[in-house]
């Protein structure tokens, strides 16, 4: 194993003072390069750990640091530019800003993150050559799609334009919450396939967000949410 | 700049809506700047409607009401001055010229003025411009009659025609003076003043036609021919206002006080620039009320903005969290919308101010004609640019509101939107 991705300390966290406790997380270690899948019901406190590693959210107790940076400690700002730096996030559904272009959507990261954006122009030449070279591997016919409004394409599409924009800049965490949960099962394989090796090449660490334990099987390895958080089920 | 490019495509995308706020920005600017403008001129215009005359002397009655009747042509004189007065302050050392004025008659619903040939020499409007002919020139004859610009326009009248007088000042006035019809011996240039719809004759033209009449009827069977008038003695007897002016400006304070304590007639001497400031003022309020109504349509331009993108906010609740995912700031989410809210307001500003200009083309020659009123069409004055300045600070203050509830939406709602 490499370096620490994410170590998470003591964590807990509620959304508002008089909330009750949601997460409670003594520990939670990701390693450099590793592909982990996180498996919890809704319910079990998933949108409020992906906020905290976004640095969206801040835990009333305990630290929380990716590639060594204590984001914990950092101003909101900061967690902001850390987070466009080094993390892409692609979602369940509704990705994709309505108004902007395939590439623009795909661009979009490259706007906030002054790194990412030099990195993708790097490896692709330029930002929009970088766009279709991810989409390409992604195996999205680009030229038969570019010109489409984004809200036009298929869930499948949808979700794989995500999953460019997530890698484009090569962010070193990459996480994906429930992203195959819209698309049906054959999908849902070859969706996983061409995102893991994306996430190879780039040799980014993803963590994949799920309730679906049928995917688990593709990971290094499983962490259960609830098993690891004793705040309890709801919220 | 991540966001201008964001604003612009998103508004793209709102475009129908989007250009529908900007039109209604635009109509309101349009509006108040056109109120502004029309306020401005028609200032401009009121104030030129008299010049160079240093005093304006009438029966006893108000300074307005002296200038209303005597200048504008609009209402009536309660009393005459008596002719004798008039030699006796015409003759005074130190008035240059006078001119009588006498009201009363109409020829279809413009007013008749009599009076004499000094009104051509020494009446001035505008910047001391004088009266010029366009053609013929100044009455010769008895019955001769000039006509202003507007008149001859409206009427259709030439050099030569027969016109005839109504006593009164109906427009369809039933008792004519048609036994004595005066020939049109001149028309004058157009001035955009009131001067344009008046009839002018002279004085004794006036005395001509009432020699037979008394108290406003012909008297029965007592009817005198246009020629055995012609021998007969025709000074005036009374007539309405006359206009004086002076030697040297240094006396008219002197003079207007001798007009005013003149012990043989109550006399009433106004100094038109006075009594033109007195009658503005008593237009303020509507003046100030059309720019109150106007600014507050510029208001409603903007609510149109305000409900606009409030109504957005919500379905755009999900573009926002993405930003945020992508490494948005909450700040950014705020200055997205106070960029669209600017780039709206800037565009309703520069094509209202488009608009302004087209509407000004159009209705400059319609605008002179009906009112007589010559709206000149210049670049945009310093207060037509902080006007708009200010629209557009508004227009950004407006965009606060929504940017504002987006800001804090984003920050509840961080990276996904929770229902």
């Amino acid at each position: 194993m490499g370096q620490a991705m994410v170590r998470m300390r003591d964590i807990r966290f509620r959304w508002r003072p008089r909330d009750p406790l949601v997460l409670d997380i003594p520990v939670l270690d990701v390693e450099e390069g590793e592909r982990v899948f996180i498996k919890g019901p809704s319910g079990s406190g998933k949108t409020s750990l992906l906020n905290l590693l976004g640095g969206v959210a801040v835990p009333e107790a305990g630290a929380i640091s990716i590639r060594g940076t204590e984001i914990t400690g950092l101003r909101g700002s900061r967690r902001d530019a850390f987070r466009a730096d080094h993390v892409g996030f692609i979602f369940q559904m509704f990705n994709l800003v309505p108004y902007l272009s395939l590439i623009d959507n795909v661009v979009l990261p490259c706007r906030f993150s002054r790194s990412r954006c030099s990195r993708a122009v790097e490896r692709g030449g330029t930002l929009d050559g970088e766009a279709r070279r991810i989409l390409g591997h992604l195996e999205l016919d680009v030229d038969a799609l570019v010109s489409r409004p984004v809200t036009r394409l298929s869930m499948g599409q949808q979700q794989r334009v995500a999953a460019a924009r997530a890698l484009i800049g090569a962010p070193e965490l990459v996480i994906a919450d429930e992203p195959t949960s819209s698309l049906d099962a054959d999908m849902r394989r070859s969706f996983l396939r061409l995102l893991f090796r994306e996430i190879e090449e780039a040799g980014a660490t993803l963590l994949f967000v799920s309730h679906d334990a049928s995917l688990e099987d593709a990971f290094d390895h499983t962490v259960a949410l609830a098993a690891i958080n004793r705040a309890g089920m709801d919220g | 700049m991540p966001l201008l490019s964001l604003s612009l495509m998103s508004l793209r995308n709102r475009w129908i809506t989007g250009s529908l706020t900007v039109f209604a920005i635009a109509v309101s600017v349009t509006l108040l700047l056109g109120v502004e403008k029309v306020r401005t001129e028609a200032k401009a215009s009121f104030a030129n409607t008299i010049s160079g005359t240093d005093l304006i002397v009438g029966a006893r009655s108000g300074a307005i009401q002296l200038l209303l009747y005597s200048v504008f042509r609009i209402g009536n004189a309660t009393n005459n001055i008596s002719w004798e007065s008039y030699r006796d302050i015409a003759g005074l050392p130190q008035v240059a010229w006078t001119i009588p004025l006498s009201l009363g008659d109409a020829h279809r619903g413009y007013r008749v003025l009599g009076t004499n040939r000094d009104y051509f020499r020494h009446y001035r409007f505008a910047n001391k411009r004088r009266l010029a002919f366009s053609a013929g020139g100044p009455f010769e004859d008895l019955f001769d009659a000039v006509l202003g610009a507007d008149v001859a326009k409206a009427l259709g009248y030439e050099l030569g025609d027969a016109i005839v007088v109504a006593h009164g000042l109906g427009r369809a006035g039933f008792s004519k003076h048609d036994d004595k019809p005066f020939r049109v011996a001149g028309i004058l240039a157009k001035t955009g003043t009131p001067v344009d719809r008046t009839v002018h004759v002279s004085l004794e033209g006036i005395e001509a036609i009432h020699v037979d009449w008394r108290g406003g009827a012909r008297v029965p069977g007592k009817g005198v021919t246009a020629d055995e008038v012609r021998r007969m003695n025709l000074e005036p007897k009374a007539f309405t206002a006359f206009l004086v002016g002076l030697k040297s400006r240094l006396s008219v304070f002197a003079l207007q006080r001798h007009v005013n304590e003149y012990r043989d007639e109550p006399l009433l001497a106004v100094l038109p620039g006075v009594a033109l400031q007195e009658l503005w003022g008593l237009m303020g309020t509507a003046e100030t009320a059309l720019t109150a109504i106007s600014a507050f349509v510029v208001v409603t331009g903007l609510l149109g903005m305000l409900t606009m993108l409030l109504a957005t906010l919500n379905e755009r609740r999900r573009e926002m969290a993405i930003l945020r995912s992508v490494g948005a700031r909450p700040v950014h989410v705020f200055g997205l919308f106070v960029i669209e809210a600017t780039i709206l307001t800037a565009l309703g500003t520069v094509f209202g101010l488009a608009l302004l200009y087209v509407s000004l083309l159009i209705a400059q020659p319609i605008v002179d004609t009906r009112f007589g009123l010559y709206i000149t069409i210049g670049l945009p004055t310093a207060r037509d640019l902080l006007v708009l300045g200010l629209v557009v600070g508004a227009g950004v203050l407006v965009g606060a509101v929504p940017a504002y509830r987006a800001y804090r939406q984003s920050l509840a709602d961080g990276m996904m939107v929770r229902t």
